[in-house]
């Protein structure tokens, strides 16, 4: 489904990494490690769309995501490391918004229970309002309701989480790859799932 | 593709509502300045009404400008714009529907409190009413200007002074007609060619500004 084809990426006249070639297919599940500041990000950019690789180029299902655009768009769900959320907002509010956004129109009481999923009971509090890791549920909420999407680009899901929703989180990917959808995420901690490939950017580089 | 940007204009408009003092300052501002000059010039009913028109303009040129620099910053600071890029829909629909929003919260008021202020410098009824409609079809120019200053200035050090310098100038064009049109009424004239030729910067900037926007948050956001 998705290929990558001899990436270099330079950042500030850095290279981080390059000739960075591989292939994912639905029902693989994709880490990539690395040192902070090794390019994990930038990659996860890189196969979103939102940065142009100095060389090389990404494709979907055979074609150029550059021409895919708005088609590739709606294939991929990309959380970054921002949660993505409106502070004045609140977490069913943001999550709805989101969807919309992202094409697709969801019910209330979807949004209710993706809500739920995630262990968030404040539904209707403005997002200011709750700690760091709720947050994290709040942005995290929108994976439970992207089931039918086939490509989850994750980075740092896990972060600021506390064991029993990165257990929820380690479900919902496991599920998703168990379906035939592909998961590529970074993280630093030590997670209960099992990556099929792990990519080790500083070796790369 | 509609809906995206039907919520779009929802979300901000919901999110202006839940931080009024942002829409209120801008307000305020506007109301401030065009007062600031019957006082400092004196109450000379000729001088006021000569120079109301323009100085209600600059007002509003300086108002709009106000709140430009947060019209992508947030977006990009909380990580919504890169689900923006991210989105279904095309960036060109979702930008025109983020310029037609900070319309609706920064323009449209400046539009509807102008009467109040046209009195302050002795405009007639009618003249009132040419300086309304030429500040209704004005604003929204001034907003999707503006947001392609927005884009190019954003995540810059520095970005609002840049931006002023950058987006002053771009509004010219449409101080000189917008005022323009209300002195040619104030003449006994028609002032037909003023008000038209805004709606030409109306429909140019409506159909050409939103893929400038596009495509200069694509560089930004790298």
């Amino acid at each position: 489904m998705l290929k990558a084809i001899e990436l270099t990426c330079e950042r500030g006249g850095r290279v981080l990494f390059q000739g960075l070639s591989f292939e994912l297919r639905g029902g693989e599940l994709l880490r990539l490690a690395g040192q902070n500041g090794s390019g994990k990000t930038s990659l996860l950019r890189i196969l979103c769309g939102l940065l142009a690789p100095t060389r090389g180029e990404v494709r979907w299902k055979d074609a150029q995501i550059s021409e895919l655009r708005e088609d590739y768009a709606v294939d991929l769900v990309y959380l970054g490391h921002a949660p993505a959320v409106k502070d004045e907002l609140s977490a069913a509010e943001n999550l709805e918004i989101a969807c919309r956004l992202a094409g697709k129109a969801v019910s209330a009481p979807e949004v209710a229970g993706a809500l739920e999923r995630m262990g968030l009971a404040r539904k209707d509090v403005p997002v200011k309002k709750l700690s760091q890791g709720q947050r994290r549920r709040a942005a995290l909420a929108r994976l439970v309701l992207s089931a039918a999407v086939p490509l989850w680009l994750l980075d740092e899901p896990f972060s600021a989480l506390d064991a029993a929703a990165g257990k929820g989180l380690e479900d919902l990917i496991a599920r998703h790859v168990a379906q035939g959808g592909a998961v590529i995420y970074t993280t630093h901690q030590e997670v209960g799932i099992s990556a099929s490939r792990t990519i080790e950017l500083a070796a790369v580089a | 593709m509609l809906a995206a940007a039907r919520c779009l204009v929802h979300r901000d408009l919901l999110l202006a509502l839940r931080r009024k003092s942002d829409v209120g300052t801008a307000l305020l501002f506007f109301v401030i300045v065009a007062s600031l000059f019957p006082l400092g010039v004196g109450a000379e009913p000729n001088l006021l009404r000569a120079i109301g028109p323009g100085v209600i303009w600059v007002a509003a040129l300086l108002s709009s400008m106000l709140s430009l620099a947060r019209l992508f910053a947030d977006d990009h600071a909380d990580g919504t714009l890169e689900q923006m890029l991210l989105g279904a829909a095309p960036l060109g629909v979702i930008v025109a529907a983020k310029a037609a929003a900070h319309w609706l919260v920064s323009g449209l008021p400046l539009v509807l409190i102008a009467p109040l202020l046209a009195i302050q410098y002795d405009l007639s009824a009618s003249l009132i009413g040419v300086l309304v409609l030429s500040l209704l079809i004005g604003t929204p120019v001034l907003s999707m200007i503006g947001a392609i200053g927005a884009a190019l200035t954003l995540g810059l050090r520095g970005g609002g002074v840049l931006l002023s310098l950058l987006v002053l100038p771009l509004y010219v064009p449409v101080l000189v007609m917008g005022a323009g049109s209300v002195d040619m009424a104030a003449a006994g004239l028609a002032p037909d060619a003023q008000l038209l030729l805004l709606g030409a910067m109306l429909i140019v900037t409506a159909v050409l500004s939103p893929w400038a926007v596009a495509a200069a948050l694509r560089i930004s956001i790298e």
